[in-house]
């Protein structure tokens, strides 16, 4: 043990740059499979039509902020059931705690936009100025034609991906089609270019220059993940049983009393994360695997059986055995799925269910109520209808709990309770007077209910009506 | 360091990080001289430097006279009449229209009735609200506004005159009407102005009022000294301001003492006039607000 003396404490951690080298196997197969997956996905969906009718978009998944609408193909979200998403993300956390719980941080080393974008980054820079050793040297070098020549291709890709990241991301808030024509004729407003900039220097920095900065100190998930581990969640591990003592290994000679570790340190300069997988568990792992298989390349090449790192569960790792289904069935994820099936069946019913039409009644504050020349009194009403469907519909209303003596609606000559028209896809807003006589209680609950005319939809609300003073 | 350099410094260096102290010392906490971080100095040295611009662009420094213009001769006087400028241009066009239209042809463009009837209840709140409340439903000897009940016309150009020459007010064209003060001026007796509210009581009371002889002698007064202005049966008539005594709303109360008191002082309440105080298109914002709040006729 080193212990760090007084002259060497420092208070922040310098960002040392990580150079990953290339590798070819299973998991990088995989995670290019991935890359290549979600950036589809991401850059696709804007671009997919759902038909909705006339008085809707045509855009499968779209977040209409002007309009104050939400669509995700057979979904549409009005702001005030904004629930339905609290809903979704909860399920959502739940599934990413059950999949960890089970195969560790998969989300993390595969399917996270910043694993992805990094990975992307990584790649032009290879492409551009050769593998690790090759960067290394660049960077070390002195700058001249060559090395400025390289750099700016590779940050000049790089803010190239950034654009196209922000250019497709404001394309899930207005229609897709008709804001690719304005962005190619430069008709675009400040508001759509300030978030294409801002995702474009975002990107950019974060793929091009935080990178595992962002895993390690930006990222909640990655601090709390180990709330989700046990000794049966799959990591990726280093067999210290069989890979110690470590050490160059010639070509010939025994294997006998050493491990099968040779010290290549190809694991290391592999990893993305910049860490070294045999010092075991560590929360800056991410679980991309890419160690695993630049380890298998090497035991093949020194013809040893693979997996000295491989995903596994630290029980195993610890027992020498390898995983099996049983693993996967314990009380933690047992409970998980119990909680993500209910939770499945709440959202689905919920959806499904969704109710087309809703009546808010306001009843008013100043006056509360107004006595009339003939004794009658008066209150009003602010009676908000949501007709969530895609068409125009005319409701009655029904007034429950107190003598209607005359209702009256002001500024709107065609509404009575009998008819209320409201647009399709829209809010009608009335304003009602509801005239009866003195009650005996001074405020009265009473019940509002309207009914869609030729459906058989129903909303209704409670309000009150208020007939003297508070003695 | 050598062995003299240390000698001739005497700044005193904390052992933990070796950075040097200030010299500042509370209650044994010492302040380390620590560099400000590199990133804040930058920016430090980015905002001097944008305040260069600042002071070219912007009014900056006092001179003796005043202060340096700036090149463009910004003033935050100049910036607020802009933004007025700009409001108005954007109420300009509801103006007009306002002006020109009238009461119903305003009622049938819901943009512009919206429009009148919220700058109407703002008007209301500045200028009205004192007396009438803030929700208009009266106190006092100030009518609610909200009800049915006017005592003069309730309909749009009712409301609209009324709040255009007021009540009594000092307005040539004002609203005038004057009820004779039946006690203090000597017109009747006491007992006949007792016989008198028994027979205005007996329009709404659901109780019996006075006996038969006070009734019959009542009546026969009511037709001689009320029944020309509040009606034969005490309806009113809101063309020359008369109240309706045979509803169920008493500006002054409707209990015994409270009609004896109006019969014999008289009321004849006043309201001011605004015609020359607010403009005429608030004047009709006022009436559409007013008219808006249910009672309107």
């Amino acid at each position: 043990m080193n212990e760090k003396s007084d002259e060497d404490i420092t208070y922040f951690e310098k960002q040392s740059h990580i150079y990953p080298q290339r590798v070819w196997g299973k998991y990088r197969k995989l995670k290019w499979v991935a890359m290549t997956v979600l950036l589809g996905i991401y850059y696709a969906v804007p671009w997919l039509r759902w038909d909705r009718g006339p008085s809707a978009p045509d855009q499968a998944v779209l977040i209409d902020m002007p309009n104050r609408r939400a669509y995700f193909f057979f979904i549409e979200i009005w702001p005030q059931e904004v629930y339905y998403l609290t809903a979704i993300l909860i399920f959502a956390a739940l599934m990413l705690f059950f999949v960890t719980s089970m195969f560790g941080r998969v989300w993390c080393g595969y399917a996270c936009p910043q694993t992805v974008w990094t990975d992307l980054f990584v790649w032009v820079e290879r492409l551009v100025q050769g593998d690790r050793n090759a960067r290394m040297k660049l960077d070390r070098g002195k700058w001249g034609i060559k090395k400025i020549w390289k750099k700016t291709l590779t940050h000049t890709i790089w803010l190239f991906i950034g654009l196209c990241t922000g250019g497709a991301w404001v394309f899930y808030f207005n229609d897709a089609y008709a804001l690719w024509d304005s962005i190619i004729h430069f008709d675009i407003s400040w508001y759509i270019g300030g978030w294409i900039l801002a995702l474009t220097f975002s990107t950019y920095l974060m793929a091009g220059y935080a990178r595992e900065q962002v895993c390690i100190y930006m990222c909640p998930y990655a601090r709390f993940q180990s709330a989700m581990f046990d000794e049966d969640t799959l990591i990726i591990g280093y067999d210290e049983e069989r890979g110690e003592k470590r050490g160059k290994h010639k070509k010939g000679t025994s294997w006998d009393d050493r491990g099968h570790c040779i010290d290549c340190k190809q694991c290391v300069n592999v990893c993305p994360m910049g860490i070294d997988i045999r010092d075991s568990l560590q929360m800056e792992c991410i679980a991309c695997g890419l160690c695993v298989d630049a380890c298998n390349n090497i035991m093949d090449k020194v013809d040893l059986p693979r997996g000295l790192i491989r995903y596994d569960t630290l029980r195993h790792i610890e027992e020498g055995t390898t995983v099996g289904i049983k693993s996967f069935i314990r009380p933690r994820t047992i409970w998980y799925s119990f909680l993500l099936a209910i939770l499945g069946i709440v959202v689905l019913y919920g959806l499904m269910n969704r109710s087309l039409l809703d009546l808010h009644v306001l009843h008013d504050r100043s006056p509360l109520f107004v006595k009339m020349s003939d004794g009658r009194i008066r209150n009003g009403y602010d009676i908000k209808i949501m007709n969530k469907t895609h068409e125009d519909r005319m409701y009655k209303l029904k007034i429950k709990g107190v003598d209607v003596l005359e209702t009256k609606f002001r500024g709107a000559a065609h509404a009575s309770t009998e008819a209320l028209p409201v647009y399709a896809d829209s809010v009608g807003q009335f304003k009602m007077f509801l005239f009866s006589g003195a009650q005996e209680e001074q405020r009265k609950n009473i019940t509002f209910e309207i009914t869609d005319v030729d459906g058989e939809l129903t909303a209704e609300h409670e309000t009150i009506f208020i007939s003297r003073k508070k003695q | 360091m050598s062995e003299k350099d240390k000698k001739n410094d005497p700044i005193e260096k904390d052992h933990i990080t070796g950075v040097e102290t200030t010299g500042h010392e509370w209650d044994g906490l010492k302040e380390l001289n620590n560099p400000a971080p590199r990133w804040w100095l930058w920016i430090f040295i980015i905002s001097v430097i944008w305040s260069i611009g600042y002071w070219i662009v912007y009014p900056a420094w006092p001179t003796l006279d005043g202060h340096t213009k700036g090149k463009y001769g910004w003033t935050q006087f100049q910036q607020l009449a802009e933004q007025q400028d700009e409001i108005m241009a954007r109420k300009k066009v509801y103006l007009e229209d306002l002006n020109s239209m009238t009461f119903e042809e305003i009622i049938a463009d819901p943009e512009l009735y919206q429009f009148a009837v919220a700058g109407g209840k703002i008007a209301f709140k500045e200028n009205c609200a004192n007396c009438h409340g803030i929700d208009a439903s009266g106190q006092g000897k100030y009518p609610n506004l909200n009800d049915d009940d006017w005592l003069w016309n309730g309909d749009l150009k009712g409301i609209y005159e009324t709040i255009k020459f007021g009540i009594r007010s000092a307005h040539d064209d004002s609203r005038f009407s004057e009820m004779t003060a039946f006690g203090s001026e000597g017109v009747l007796s006491r007992s006949e102005i007792s016989d008198v509210v028994d027979h205005v009581l007996s329009f709404t009371s659901e109780k019996e009022v006075g006996d038969a002889e006070s009734l019959m002698n009542g009546a026969k007064i009511y037709k001689a000294q009320c029944a020309s202005c509040h009606g034969d049966q005490g309806q009113g008539d809101s063309t020359i301001g008369s109240p309706d005594l045979a509803d169920a709303i008493w500006l002054y109360g409707g209990d015994r003492d409270s009609v004896t008191h109006s019969v014999h002082f008289a009321r004849n309440g006043t309201m001011p006039h605004w015609e020359g105080r607010i403009s005429d298109e608030k004047i009709r914002q006022l009436t559409l607000f007013v008219h808006s709040l249910g009672g309107g006729e």
